[in-house]
This record gives structure tokens, sequence and C-alpha cells, in this order.
């Protein structure tokens, strides 16, 4: 049954993408250009998401289980390092570069995009060398 | 500063169904969504990877549901020269593992779960991603 979740949430992950147009990068680079030509859309994506996930993941943390797995899994590092912040530049300079974060980008697979494909193969290239440095 | 393309109505309708996603995820599976946590594990390790899978195609499926059901088309445009993909993309896939978060997990898992980390993180890839489109804006 955990797969058909896996799925499903995926699918619907990727229709917000799509209906929030955070899947096409002018509408995120629109966004992060605050100085120029604003474009304030996607602050409501992420209240969207907020104010569903935030009450029901509240609600449920401190039940015994998920109704298909054995345990909640909550991420638990709580340290502010520099692993923290310069991982986080890095992702913001790239970012602001393209307009793509992982989610838009592995979506943007489905519009056979050969920009896209270039930026997700090196992204999964990154992903690979960090795995080496953790 | 000029307020330009302002679609609120959309960006809030995809953004509750992404919240949904989270909920659903996390109160039928236990987990926590972060998108380049996924992707990457899925790549690096044998833990959940057929649910990363599944995860993962659904994300790639949605556009062409969301196709079939409402027959739009979906257009996206990027400009950057194959040189600027390559180097966005991986400091987007090695930088979101080393802080453990992108604008999803961070963004919206950690900042639903009030961790203090996660807000960190995401006030400062904002604050980057700002400065990166000033930069390039001026260059």
């Amino acid at each position: 049954m955990n797969k058909i979740v896996s799925l499903l949430c995926g699918i619907i992950f990727g229709i917000g993408l799509v209906i929030s147009e955070m899947i096409n990068p002018e509408k995120v680079l629109g966004f992060l250009n605050i100085f120029k030509e604003w474009d304030p859309s996607l602050a409501f994506v992420m209240i969207g998401g907020l104010i569903v996930s935030t009450p029901i993941f509240h609600l449920f943390k401190n039940k015994n289980k998920p109704l298909f797995s054995s345990n909640f899994s909550i991420p638990t590092n709580k340290q502010i390092d520099k692993k923290l912040i310069i991982g986080s530049v890095f992702f913001g300079s790239g970012w602001g570069l393209i307009g793509l974060c992982p989610g838009p980008a592995i979506t943007s697979i489905a519009l056979l995009n050969m920009s896209s494909a270039i930026f997700v193969t090196s992204m999964f290239i990154g992903f690979y060398l960090a795995s080496k440095v953790n | 500063m000029n307020i330009v393309n302002f679609t609120p109505v959309s960006a809030l309708t995809g953004g509750l169904l992404i919240g949904l996603s989270v909920a659903l995820f996390f109160t039928l599976n236990g987990r926590m969504i972060g998108i380049s946590g996924i992707a990457s594990n899925f790549l690096v390790s044998k833990n959940n990877r057929i649910d990363n899978f599944l995860f993962l195609v659904g994300l790639i499926l949605g556009p062409l549901i969301y196709n079939l059901i409402s027959g739009k088309e979906i257009n996206i445009s990027i400009s950057s020269s194959l040189i600027l993909l390559i180097i966005g993309g991986s400091l987007v896939g090695f930088g979101t593992r080393l802080s453990s978060g992108c604008t999803s997990g961070h963004g919206i898992s950690g900042i639903s779960r009030f961790s203090l980390r996660s807000i960190i993180a995401t006030i400062t890839f904002m604050l980057v991603g700002i400065l990166t489109v000033l930069i390039t804006g001026i260059l």
C-alpha cells in the first residue's frame, strides 16, 4: 500500500508544481527578481503548502505509527553548522542562476526539454559527489 | 520595484496540492518529503529505494496527467547556455545534499516542523537566489 501512496504523492506533488507554475524557470527567476520586475506568486506556493502540511504534521507527529508503515521517521539533526550554510549558499546560487530546484527539475523531464535534462543530469552528479563528501 | 505577472490563485492552488502531498506522505508512509533527499537516496542508498523511485515516477507523471485532464499545454522556457546549465545543476545537486534539503525539504517540510535549521537554510538560499538574479541581471 505504501508503494501506491509514494506514486500518488509524487503525482499530486508534480501536478502542484505545474499548476503553481513553479515548473517554469522564468516564473522562479521573476520571484527572485525583487529589485526590478517582481512576481510575488511563488510566495503563495509556500503559503499554500505550509497551511496544509503544518497542522497535519503537528496533529500526527505524536501518534504511534503512520497508517502504512511501522514508524514515523522525522529528521533529528538540529545543528546549524557550516555544511548547512555553505550548502544553502551553493543551492541558492544554482537556483538563482537557472530558476530550477530539484522538484521542478525532475518534474520537467516529462516535457522532454533538452535544457532541463542537462540540468537534471548535472544535479544527479552533484548528489553523487556530495554523498562522497558527507 | 514593479509587481509583474502576479498569479496568486494558481500559485496558492498548486501550493495546497504540494502541502496535501507532504501531509499524505507523512500520515500514511511516515516520511517528510524532501525531493533532493528522495532523488539522491534513490541514487546512492538501498533504503526505501522502490518508494523513492515510485515517487519520482509520480512527479514525472504529474504534468502528463495534468495535460490529459485539463487539455492545457505546459510551456516552460529555459534560456540558459549549456555551461550555465551544468554549473547550475551541479550547484543545486551538491548544495542541497550538503545542507540536507531543498525548497521542499527545508522550505515546506522543515518549516512545517518549526525546525530552526530549515528556517535558516530557507532564508539563506532565498537571499542568495535573490542576490544571484541581481548580479546576473547586471552582468
